[in-house]
C-alpha cells in the first residue's frame, strides 16, 4: 500500500522523457471517459465526489506528462530529486546574460517603430531557445535511472526553462498590452 | 434477478426508464427550452406556438408577468420591468451598467451585497427575478412533455465568473429545478453543431449575445468535445449596440441625461428596432416619442451603424486572439467558424469575424436555438437515457483562480483554461509566533492586485494549535467541479484541523438568503412544504436505490457474498423507511447506504479505469 500509483502508471506507459503525444491524448480520453462526472450524473454523493478527485487526478496526471518540463521535473522527483532549495542550479553566465538581454528588448518595445513585429521575433526567438533546451533534457535523460551528474544536469537545464518560460509570459503579457492600445 | 423491490405493482421501477430532461438556453434577452424527443433536439413552444420567451419579468401588485407581455408593458411601466436581468447576475451594484449617467432601474439600499431592484411588488435580487423566467419555461416545459423535469442542463456564458455562475444555479434551484449541470454556451453549440455535421478537428465557437461575448476553441475528436481555450466579455453583446445607437439619438434629438426612465426605454425599444431593420436595409427611418408630445424624425444609414458599433466589435476581436494564443493554434489551423448568438446576425460583425479568422464563418446554423438544443442533448445524458454514448465534454475555467498574499497580492492557484474538474493545493504557514486563526481570500482573475482581481469570498481557518512562527503548515485545496464552481478547503497538516467552504461569493446570497427565499416562494404557492420534503427524499430514495441496482447488476463480481449481503441489509432498511414518513430518517437511510457502500464505489471506479485502457490496448493492437 506504500506505493502510490505514478502518472505513468495510470496512463500505462513506460517512465520515458520520450513520449507518444498522440497516444498519451488518446489515453487520456479513454480515462476520462471512464470516471467523468458527467458519467455520474445520478450516482451516490460519494460516488459523485469520488469521480470528481478522479477525474481531476487525471487531468494533473495529463498536463504533467504534456508539458516537457514538467515531464522532466516530474521524473526526477520520481528520483527523490528535491526541487524546494536553489542548490546546484547556479546557470552559466552566458545563458544569464542572454536572458537580461532579452528583458530588455521587452521592456524596450514601445519604444520601436513596429513593436507589433519586434515582439513577435522576441517570441519566436524564445520559442526556439525552448526548443533546444529540450532537446538537450530530452538527450540528457536518455536511461531510465539516472547518475548524479546527470540529475545535476538536467535539474539546471529545467531552471532554464523556467526562465524562458517566465519570459514568454511577460511576452505574452507585453502582446495583449500592445494590442489593447492599438 | 432483481434485487430490490422497490414499489408497489403497477409503478416502475426500471432503471432505464426514460426520464424527462431539458436543456435551457437563459439568454439576456430571450430564453428557451429544449429537450431531446426520439433521439431529436428540439426546442419547446409556449402554448401559441412561440419558442423564445423574452427573458423580461414584469411585477405588479398581485402577479408575477413573464415574456412577451411583460416585455410590452416595458416603456409604460418601466420601473416594474425587468430586462436584460442576466447582466447583473453575480454582479454588485457598481458593476451597474448606466445609460446617460442613470440607473435603468430603482436600486433598493441594503446591507445585502446583492443588489435588490424596488418594484411594486416589493424588493427583488437578479436571482429571484431568473428564477421566474426559469419557473416560466419550466412549466411550459411540465406541460409540453406530459410529466415532470427530472432535470435540467442550464448554460451559462463560458467567461462566467464564479459568482455569475453561481447565482445562476441559485436561481435554478429557486425555481424548484434540479439543476444536472450548468454548461458553457460555446460548448453546447459546438455539441448541436458537432454531431449535427459530424464534424472533426478544431473549431471556434464565436457567440455573441444580447449582454454577453465568448469565444472558445474546441477540439472535436471522435464524441470528444475538449475545449482547448475560452475568452470573452460578460458585459458586451447586442444591448450594447442599441446603447450606441441610443446615445446618438440622444445627441442628435438634444435629449439629456437626465430624461425620464420612459423616453430611456422608448429610446432603447426604438433603437433595437433600427438595429434589426438595418442587418437586410441600408437606411433605418427613425421617428422619436419625445417627453414634451413633439416627436425627433432623423435616419441612421448602415454605414453610420457599422461606425458606431466598430469598436464593440474590435472588442471582440482581441479575446479571439488570446483565445487562439492560450489553445495554441493559428488561424489556418482552425477548419471552421461557428457563429452563435442573435448579434452574429448583425452584417458588420460578420464581416469582421471573416476577416480576423480569414474565412466565412458559418451562418447556416440557426443561432438562436443551437445553445439550447446542445444543452439539451447534454442533459439527456446526463439523466442516464442515453446509457453509454460516445459523448464527452472536457471544458476548461475562463479566469484564473487565486488567493490573496502579503501586500495585497494575488498568488494564482489555478490558471485560467486548466480542464476541469481541477483539485490544487497550495501550503501556507503562519507570520507569528501563537497564531491560532488564519483568513483565506479567494479571488479570480488575470491582474496581480487583489484590488484588480474579482473577490470571490473570504473564510477563516481557526483553532490551529499555538506554535512558533512558521511552523504551522496549512495546506489550501482548490476544487473546481464540472459545473465550473470553486470549492475551498483549507487543513492545517499537523494537528489535522480543517475549515471548508463553499466559496459564498463577495456579491452572492447566503445560503439564509436563499433558504429564506425557497421558503417565501412555497409558502406563496401554498404547498405543504413537509410533503414536499418528503416527496423529496423519497425521489431521491429511489434514485439511488436504483442506481445500487445498477451497479451491483453490471459489478456485483468486485464484492464478496458478505460484503454484499452488508449492503443489501442497509438498502433493504431504506426501503423500509422510504415507506414511512419520517423524512429525517429517509435522509439517514440514504447516508447510511452511500457510507455502506463507499468501499464498492472505489473498487469501480479503480476497474473503470483498468478496463478503459484494457480497452483501448485491446484495440490498438
Amino acid at each position: 500500500m506504500a506505493h502510490t500509483q505514478t502518472h505513468f502508471e495510470l496512463f500505462e506507459l513506460p517512465v520515458s522523457f520520450e513520449l507518444d503525444l498522440q497516444e498519451l491524448s488518446q489515453r487520456y480520453r479513454e480515462l476520462q471517459r471512464a470516471v467523468h462526472p458527467d458519467k455520474f450524473a445520478n450516482a451516490s454523493e460519494y460516488e459523485r465526489r469520488l469521480s470528481v478527485e478522479k477525474a481531476a487526478a487525471i487531468n494533473d496526471a495529463y498536463q504533467i506528462l504534456k508539458s516537457p518540463q514538467r515531464r522532466a521535473r516530474y521524473m526526477l522527483e520520481l528520483q527523490s530529486v528535491s526541487f524546494d532549495d536553489e542548490i546546484d542550479t547556479a546557470l552559466d553566465p552566458a545563458f544569464l546574460m542572454e536572458q537580461i538581454e532579452l528583458r530588455e528588448s521587452l521592456s524596450e518595445l514601445s519604444q520601436k517603430d513596429d513593436p507589433l513585429a519586434s515582439l513577435n521575433q522576441i517570441m519566436s526567438d524564445i520559442k526556439k531557445r525552448i526548443s533546444l533546451v529540450v532537446d538537450e533534457i530530452s538527450r540528457q535523460i536518455s536511461s531510465e535511472q539516472l547518475n548524479d551528474d546527470e540529475k545535476r544536469k538536467v535539474k539546471q537545464l529545467i531552471h532554464k526553462m523556467q526562465f524562458l518560460n517566465k519570459l514568454q509570459q511577460e511576452a505574452e503579457y507585453q502582446e495583449e498590452n500592445l494590442l489593447d492600445v492599438i | 434477478m432483481a434485487l430490490l423491490q422497490i414499489s408497489e405493482p403497477g409503478q416502475s421501477t426500471n432503471p432505464h426508464e426514460h426520464r424527462l430532461a431539458a436543456g435551457i438556453d437563459l439568454g439576456t434577452t430571450n430564453s428557451l427550452i429544449a429537450s431531446v424527443k426520439s433521439g431529436l433536439a428540439e426546442t419547446l413552444p409556449d402554448e401559441q406556438g412561440n419558442h423564445s420567451l423574452p427573458s423580461v419579468v414584469r411585477y405588479c401588485e398581485n402577479e408575477i408577468i413573464v415574456g412577451e407581455a411583460a416585455k410590452l408593458a416595458a416603456a409604460d411601466d418601466p420601473l416594474n420591468t425587468i430586462s436584460s436581468v442576466k447582466r447583473y447576475m453575480g454582479r454588485g451594484l457598481n458593476d451597474i451598467k448606466e445609460l446617460g449617467g442613470r440607473r435603468p432601474y430603482e436600486f433598493a439600499d441594503g446591507d445585502s451585497a446583492v443588489p435588490r431592484i424596488h418594484t411594486v411588488a416589493g424588493d427583488v435580487s437578479p436571482v429571484e427575478v431568473s428564477s421566474e423566467i426559469l419557473k416560466s419555461l419550466k412549466e411550459r416545459a411540465e406541460a409540453s412533455l406530459g410529466g415532470t423535469l427530472s432535470g435540467v442542463v442550464i448554460t451559462v456564458p463560458a467567461y462566467f465568473d464564479d459568482a455569475q455562475r453561481q447565482a445562476t444555479k441559485d436561481a435554478g434551484k429557486l425555481a424548484g429545478l434540479n439543476v444536472l449541470r450548468l454548461l458553457n454556451e460555446p460548448t453546447a453549440a459546438a455539441v448541436a453543431y458537432g454531431l449535427d455535421k459530424q464534424a472533426e478537428g478544431v473549431i471556434a465557437v464565436y457567440d455573441l449575445g444580447g449582454g454577453t461575448f465568448d469565444i472558445s476553441i474546441l477540439r472535436l475528436n471522435k464524441g470528444v468535445f475538449e475545449v482547448m481555450a475560452t475568452a470573452g466579455d460578460t458585459a458586451l453583446g447586442g444591448d450594447d449596440f442599441d446603447y450606441a445607437i441610443a446615445k446618438w439619438i440622444m445627441d442628435e434629438a438634444g435629449i439629456h441625461d437626465d430624461t425620464s426612465h420612459h423616453q430611456m426605454r422608448r429610446l432603447m425599444r426604438d433603437a433595437c428596432a433600427a438595429k434589426e431593420a438595418l442587418t437586410s436595409a441600408d437606411v433605418a427611418a427613425l421617428n422619436i416619442e419625445l417627453d414634451n408630445g413633439t416627436s425627433w424624425h432623423g435616419e441612421l444609414t448602415r454605414e453610420l451603424f457599422n461606425q458606431l458599433i466598430s469598436p464593440l466589435i474590435q472588442k471582440t476581436l482581441l479575446p479571439c486572439r488570446r483565445a487562439l494564443r492560450d489553445a495554441g493554434v493559428d488561424t489556418t489551423e482552425v477548419q471552421s467558424v461557428v457563429m452563435v448568438g442573435g448579434s452574429t446576425r448583425v452584417p458588420h460583425v460578420r464581416d469582421k469575424v471573416a476577416a480576423f479568422f480569414q474565412q466565412q464563418p458559418l451562418t447556416d446554423i440557426n443561432p438562436d436555438t443551437v445553445v439550447a438544443m446542445g444543452a439539451a442533448i447534454q442533459a439527456d445524458i446526463l439523466a442516464g437515457n442515453k446509457a453509454d454514448g460516445d459523448l464527452l465534454l472536457l471544458d476548461v475555467i475562463p479566469l484564473s483562480l487565486g488567493l490573496e498574499t502579503m501586500g495585497g497580492l494575488v498568488e494564482k492557484v489555478i490558471s485560467r483554461n486548466t480542464t476541469i474538474p481541477v483539485a490544487r493545493a497550495q501550503d501556507f504557514t503562519t507570520f507569528k509566533d501563537g497564531q491560532t486563526a488564519m483568513s483565506i481570500h479567494a479571488l479570480q482573475g488575470e491582474r496581480e492586485l487583489v484590488s484588480d482581481c474579482r473577490s470571490l469570498g473570504r473564510f477563516a481557518l481557526h483553532g490551529i494549535p499555538p506554535m512558533v512562527a512558521g511552523a504551522a503548515r496549512i495546506r489550501v485545496t482548490f476544487q473546481v467541479d464540472a459545473d465550473g464552481l470553486l470549492s475551498v478547503t483549507a487543513r492545517e497538516e499537523t494537528t489535522g484541523v480543517e475549515s471548508g467552504i463553499e466559496v459564498k461569493p463577495s456579491y452572492g446570497l447566503t445560503d439564509t438568503e436563499i433558504e429564506t427565499m425557497l421558503r417565501d416562494s412555497i409558502e406563496h404557492a401554498e404547498d405543504d412544504v413537509a410533503s414536499r420534503m418528503l416527496r423529496e427524499q423519497q425521489v431521491e430514495a429511489e434514485r439511488v436505490l436504483e442506481a445500487l441496482e445498477a451497479a451491483l447488476a453490471d459489478d456485483g463480481d468486485l464484492l464478496s457474498a458478505a460484503e454484499r449481503n452488508e449492503i443489501e441489509l442497509v438498502a433493504k432498511k431504506l426501503i423500509e423507511l422510504s415507506k414511512g414518513s419520517d423524512v429525517r430518517a429517509i435522509k439517514d437511510g440514504i447516508s447510511a447506504l452511500d457510507k455502506s457502500a463507499t468501499e464498492f464505489v472505489a473498487r469501480r471506479m479503480d476497474g473503470n479505469i483498468k478496463k478503459a485502457l484494457a480497452g483501448h490496448n485491446v484495440n490498438e493492437f
